[in-house]
């Protein structure tokens, strides 16, 4: 039976016999084991069907030795039958089992962000040069009064709901203590803390030395309820309550019992080595209702102060959603694209259930629009923002702000291998191996972090400046902005855009 | 056969522009003849594809009576927008307004004015005030009778205009026939070719009307952000949507002009981060509160009101405006020439940063 479960390795590690030198740090570095020494022949070896292609060892090999490329094996060409497709049904056959991936959909669906294009302006208007005239990405979040009160001197009385604020439009979305490690959160807190915004706890609760970036933190609240006291939901700025997921709508979470260890154990507040089920629904909603009943629940437990985001996968139903939620006394509503990452999810899940961010987002903001509620919530899109460009894409399709993960993770060295469920990586992020996560310095990361959402505001202010406008509101929701390429008229509908040349 | 030309509301067409206005603080009322002075010296700033003008205080004999400008397309288009008038509102005069014909001006529509009260069964009956009432009227006339366009709607003032130079539309309209206390003008300089009449400017609701320069780049976060309070942007001008958020923020909202202009030309976070605390939370809630209102690209206006009038600067200052001073008399304009034609010893001259509003009311002076 052996025969059957044996699949060529897709990736292959190519050594340069002249340049290796046989110092062994790709050995060390391997986590999966993929490299060993023959002492006999004094050369490496490679065993490449444990290797998962995430070129730690490509980086760090001081010779450039190493490489890793596609192996080629192929079956023979079917267009229906695909390799993977041909692949994952043996390997299924073998175990009886659900297929596990991790991060977001690498499927070949379109990618609405590259089939937008941005104005500038030209003559009639004129371009404003960031380097000269100042350029706002400053942003609230959180329910905007329906009317204005003064008080008995006739002054205008604050009577705005707590509210969030961004210095630049993106936030960096949930990922749980335990699905990363702790150099990782330590790392997207002080960058949070850096930048004028919030980093998110995910659903594990937040570690006891992360106290002292509260007022950069947003913390989770999701079915599992992992972590969850008082304390807790008053140590954050904002209180996120999760309802759904990109990467996997309609399915709960699982972290299994060996990555619940030490701390992650106690910050989760179960036992070491129990597995951590987050269950599909919350169990106490099980219609909006009910939501409303938790958002005013978390908002009692927190004296009004904190603002309630409540996350969203994007689904086919997304828009009345998000109206219902809106209508819920949540602040804001993050709406978490297909293409959203995830430590573990069923593959068939995390490739065939929800839909693209970009229609999502236009939906959900027409929609709120047309009730005439858009300014009880804000709304922050997430679910694969990978540039600058993307998120100029997303306020002008109507977000307040933007969650990024992936690309905050790709920060820290990830290089999309997409195995975090195997709980071995290798740069030291989704991992609780000591030994592993010692690779990954919180001080270095954080600067990383910090350079990245910098590079990305400055370009930002650049593309605001091409169009001639110098405050972010004033993108927000401008989809004049935006023009479609290479889409039908029912998609340009959707997304509430002209095509290029109209 | 040659296609219909594209109009206001077919396609977006940015426009530069000339402005002018003069204010008498005493009240006292000045023929419609100076006005078309002051901005026929700025006729290099328009391109004869549209001028107009706002007058207050010229129909004293009917102030408390809301006065109707339409533009009708067609017979069909008046009996459509009479009859609902009719259901809504109380007609007390109805006539044609009085033109010369000129060569420069053709293709001219119908032009009615009516003078009207709400019907008081009506009114009660939409449990609104008389103000949002007669509003969502006209939105509706507006939004729904094809062919009609009700282009003036305020007391004691009206809205003239048409497509051509603004000297033009003045002598069209027989300005020199009317006085008031105030007067706004506006020369057009659209980079598309409009053949629609109430497609000029000034744009007006109610009492408010805008004459405007520039070309705002935040119009579409504007718009649809102001199209959920029964706004409809028809016209997709950037000085309807202008008039529509001023409309919104001082009538409905009952910001003071000053706070609405600090939301829609809001100072810089970098000012107001510097600000004493107390004017500090002020700005920092306007701003917030009112984000999607901001204005931003070149824009200088003048917005007529009962009583007053308000200049602004985007608040870079990418447009030129500047006031001028002479006794009980205010002048704003595009250019210093055209205050300089109808008044050439000005007491004083200055031209307002960006941003800061400058309003001008009956006996209220300067602010």
């Amino acid at each position: 039976m052996e025969a059957f479960g044996f699949f060529y390795p897709e990736y292959e590690v190519v050594r340069d016999g002249g340049r290796c030198t046989v110092c062994r740090v790709c050995e060390r570095q391997c986590a999966n084991g993929v490299h060993t020494y023959d002492p006999e022949r004094g050369v490496m070896l490679a065993d490449e069907t444990k290797c998962v292609d995430c070129q730690r060892c490509v980086c760090l090999c001081p010779a450039r030795a190493l490489k890793i490329v596609e192996s080629g094996n192929t079956f023979r060409r079917d267009e229906n039958w695909t390799a993977p497709a041909i692949s994952e049904v043996c390997r299924q056959a073998g175990s009886g089992g659900v297929l596990l991936s991790s991060m977001g959909n690498p499927g070949k669906y379109p990618v609405y962000w590259d089939r937008m294009l941005i104005n500038a302006s030209q003559v009639t208007n004129p371009p404003i040069d960031p380097l000269r005239e100042p350029m706002e990405t400053r942003t609230f979040l959180g329910a905007k009064p329906q009317r204005i009160e003064r008080d008995e001197k006739g002054r205008i009385k604050n009577n705005l709901a707590p509210q969030l604020e961004l210095e630049v439009p993106v936030m960096f979305s949930a990922m749980s203590y335990g699905s990363i490690s702790y150099n990782a959160h330590a790392a997207l807190a002080r960058a949070a803390e850096e930048l004028g915004t919030y980093y998110n706890t995910g659903e594990g609760g937040l570690h006891e030395d992360f106290y002292r970036y509260g007022k950069n933190t947003i913390v989770q609240v999701a079915s599992g309820r992992f972590g969850v006291h008082k304390d807790y939901l008053n140590a954050g700025a904002a209180i996120e309550i999760k309802m759904g997921q990109g990467a996997k709508p309609g399915i709960g979470g699982h972290l299994p019992g060996r990555k619940i260890v030490g701390d992650v154990s106690r910050t989760r507040m179960i036992p070491e080595g129990s597995d951590a089920i987050s269950p599909a629904p919350h169990h106490d909603i099980y219609s909006i209702e009910d939501l409303r009943q938790l958002v005013y629940s978390l908002k009692e437990a927190t004296g009004y102060q904190k603002p309630v985001i409540v996350k969203i996968a994007a689904v086919h139903n997304v828009a009345a959603i998000a109206s219902g939620v809106a209508r819920s006394g949540a602040d804001v509503i993050a709406v978490d694209g297909f293409r959203g990452g995830t430590g573990a999810a069923p593959a068939r899940i995390r490739d065939n259930v929800g839909i693209p961010i970009e229609l999502a987002l236009a939906a959900v903001d027409q929609r709120l629009r047309e009730e005439g509620i858009r300014g009880n919530v804000s709304v922050v899109a997430g679910g694969s923002i990978r540039s600058s460009a993307d998120i100029v894409k997303a306020v002008a399709l109507g977000a307040d702000a933007v969650y990024i993960a992936t690309a905050a993770l790709l920060a820290l060295g990830c290089r999309l291998c997409r195995s975090c469920h195997q709980g071995r990586c290798n740069w030291g992020i989704a991992t609780q191996r000591p030994e592993l996560v010692r690779r990954l310095d919180p001080e270095a990361g954080a600067r990383r972090l910090v350079n990245l959402v910098t590079a990305w505001k400055h370009e930002i202010e650049e593309m605001m400046g091409g169009m001639g406008i110098n405050s972010i509101e004033a993108l927000r929701g401008n989809r004049l902005m935006l023009r479609g390429i290479g889409m039908t008229d029912r998609e340009l509908e959707i997304l509430g855009i002209r095509h290029a040349g109209e | 056969m040659q296609k219909e030309r594209k109009r206001e509301g077919d396609v977006r067409i940015p426009s530069g522009c000339a402005i002018s206005g003069i204010f008498r603080r005493d009240g006292r009322r000045i023929g419609g003849e100076k006005i078309v002075e002051s901005i026929s010296v700025m006729h290099d700033r328009s391109n004869g594809l549209g001028g107009g003008f706002a007058g207050y205080g010229i129909y004293p004999e009917y102030k408390d009576l809301y006065a109707f400008h339409v533009f009708y397309e067609s017979t069909a288009a008046r009996q459509e927008c009479e009859a609902f008038l009719e259901r809504h509102f109380d007609i007390v005069n109805l006539s044609k307004i009085p033109v010369r014909r000129t060569p420069r001006i053709t293709d001219e529509p119908l032009i009615w004015r009516y003078f009207a009260a709400p019907l008081p069964t009506r009114l009660a009956a939409s449990q609104l005030d008389e103000r949002e009432f007669t509003a969502r009227c006209v939105v509706r006339v507006n939004s729904t009778v094809d062919g009609a366009y009700i282009f003036s709607s305020g007391k004691n003032m009206g809205v003239f205009k048409a497509v051509g130079y603004p000297e033009d539309v003045g002598a069209f309209y027989r300005l020199e026939e009317y006085a008031g206390y105030c007067w706004t003008a506006h020369g057009r300089y659209p980079t598309n070719t409009p053949g629609w009449w109430g497609g000029a400017h000034p744009f007006a609701l109610l009492d408010y009307s805008v004459v405007h320069n520039g070309e705002i780049s935040s119009y579409d976060a504007n718009r649809r952000h102001i199209e959920m309070f029964g706004y409809r942007c028809n016209l997709l001008t950037d000085t309807e949507v202008i008039t529509y958020v001023i409309d919104y923020l001082v009538r409905r909202q009952g910001l003071s002009l000053e706070e609405a202009a600090n939301v829609i030309a809001a100072p810089f976070w970098s000012t107001i981060d510097g600000l004493p605390a107390e004017k500090r939370e002020r700005m920092t809630y306007l701003r917030n509160a009112f984000s999607s209102l901001l204005i931003t690209g070149p824009f200088s206006i003048l917005l007529g009101f009962t009583g007053g009038m308000m200049a602004l600067n985007d608040r870079l200052k990418l447009r030129s405006m500047v006031i001028g001073e002479k006794g009980d008399t205010t002048y704003v304009a595009s250019e210093e020439c055209a205050i300089r034609a109808v008044e050439p010893a000005l007491d004083k001259l200055w031209a307002p940063r960006g941003g800061e509003p400058v309003v001008v009311t009956l006996k209220g002076g300067v602010r």
